[in-house]
């Protein structure tokens, strides 16, 4: 076995958000040896006029070959384009005054077959929107080289029933380092999501992790209007209200003046969300209601989930077979007595 | 007719009672692997006699079925086999496939099997095999 973790493919895996914080890094890598490396990451979840605006960064981590990460995606994206350059550095600014010296940026379909419904080139990065069922991305990731820890057949599925479509990035570690990208140099993609029902991945920040492992995070919302929010972050559950209140006309304007921002409206509300709980916490994501109606989806937090596509035995399935076929013959029966006149035999 | 329908209701609800019978020592198991977990996790056959086993993987990603005793387990959790395939008692399982292996278990006694692949074990990919006389 042990020869076998270590010849697996370099790639890494899964995990989604991405990025900052104190020292901006990438969201859930698994290396070869199986080790968890995942630091404190960062995301933008923008929504105004029925579009989400899904900004991250993936990071240079030194080395070569390649890693990868998955994010799981609320809807079919209408681009997937290089990020602003200091989108997400200067939320953190907006959000955390005081700690200004810390924040040293990194520069910061054939049947059973994933359908590709995207593929972009982003610097170093190699981004693929996938659409397809837990089954079917799950073969397509080890088909390019991702080793998905044991967890990955739940919690791909958790997220294929809600929404069938994933964003797979893998990091070119060589071509990062022959365009001179240094360690710990991010790549901002921004993912442009038209949907009604705006959600943050979290529990796939815990992939890949056992249960007293840490997650950490920070989620920036920026909405037309102070948003609905399911979970409530209460700090208990590992969620943390950091910061709510209307964006500053300066932060607007200079989040809008990022290359790829100008969808920043002139007026909303920014909420700054830390993570920080144990990765069993972390079994729903986070439902966003922007529509002023305070009704956040259950369903798109994960707290309420449509059956799995079969979850029955073979001994059910015989009873059920049996009851089935007692059904047909009684109903067959019935059926053939009232055609010549008689009655029913009860 | 009504006799039909009698005979018929009987036949279901024997099958019914076959299916919710607990499984006594078996000659066929069948197992499901599904979100990293064996379904049934404990399984009870006879001894001397050839005991099929029926995995059906229904997970994206591999597995294996690997069933001992402490020390074989002890080996297979260091081990550098890249591959089984030889043993009928190490069973590679890829994702979404089925797979078949015929053992005779030789001994009375209670054994484990385990996918030692990295972290499986560890997330609960453990099962026993109990075989009585």
């Amino acid at each position: 076995m042990l020869r076998r973790m270590l010849a697996a493919s370099c790639a890494a895996v899964a995990a989604m958000t991405v990025t900052v914080g104190p020292a901006f890094a990438c969201g859930g890598l698994i290396g070869p040896n199986g080790a968890v490396n995942l630091l404190r990451t960062t995301t933008l979840a923008g929504y105004h006029a029925g579009v989400e605006h899904y900004v991250t960064a993936f990071q240079f981590a030194g080395g070569g070959g390649a890693f990868g990460s998955l994010t799981p995606l609320p809807g079919v994206p209408s681009s997937v384009e290089k990020g602003g350059d200091w989108t997400l550095q200067r939320l953190v600014r907006e959000t955390t005054p005081f700690r200004l010296e810390d924040t040293a940026f990194a520069a910061a379909p054939a049947a059973g077959e994933a359908e590709i419904l995207m593929k972009v080139r982003i610097d170093a990065l190699d981004v693929t929107v996938l659409k397809g069922g837990a089954t079917e991305v799950g073969r397509w990731a080890a088909d390019h080289g991702f080793r998905l820890p044991p967890d990955a057949p739940e919690v791909l599925d958790f997220y294929a029933r809600r929404s069938p479509i994933f964003l797979a990035a893998v990091f070119d570690a060589d071509a990062a380092a022959e365009r001179g990208q240094a360690i710990g140099d991010g790549t901002p993609v921004h993912v442009t999501i038209p949907t009604t029902n705006p959600w943050v991945p979290l529990r796939i920040l815990a992939l890949g992790k056992t249960g007293d492992e840490r997650v950490e995070a920070d989620v920036f919302l920026l909405t037309d209007r102070q948003p609905a929010l399911l979970p409530q972050p209460t700090g208990l559950n590992g969620m943390r209200l950091a910061h709510s209140a209307p964006a500053s006309d300066e932060l607007l304007a200079d989040l809008r003046s990022d290359s790829g921002m100008t969808w920043v409206p002139g007026s909303g509300w920014l909420t700054k969300i830390s993570l920080d709980g144990t990765a069993d916490q972390f079994t729903y994501d986070l439902a966003i209601d922007a529509s002023g109606f305070g009704t956040p989806s259950r369903v798109a937090a994960g707290f309420d989930l449509l059956p799995p596509p079969s979850g029955i035995d073979s001994a059910q399935q015989l009873a059920i077979v049996a009851l089935l076929g007692a059904a047909a013959l009684a109903f067959m029966t019935l059926a053939r007595r009232r055609a010549v006149g008689l009655p029913a035999p009860w | 007719m009504r006799l039909v329908l009698v005979v018929a209701l009987g036949v279901a609800v024997g099958l019914m009672a076959l299916a919710a019978a607990s499984p006594g020592a078996r000659t066929t198991v069948e197992i499901d692997v599904r979100y990293s977990r064996f379904q049934p996790a404990a399984v009870r056959v006879p001894t001397g006699v050839p005991v099929t086993f029926v995995f059906r993987n229904h997970d994206p990603i591999d597995h294996e079925w690997i069933v001992g005793d402490e020390a074989l387990h002890a080996y297979h959790r260091n081990g550098t086999e890249p591959i089984h395939g030889d043993r009928p008692t190490e069973v590679m399982l890829p994702a979404a496939t089925t797979r078949t292996t015929t053992v005779i278990f030789a001994e009375s006694g209670r054994l484990q099997f385990i996918c030692h692949l990295p972290a499986h074990e560890a997330y609960g990919m453990v099962g026993v095999v109990e075989v009585i006389p």
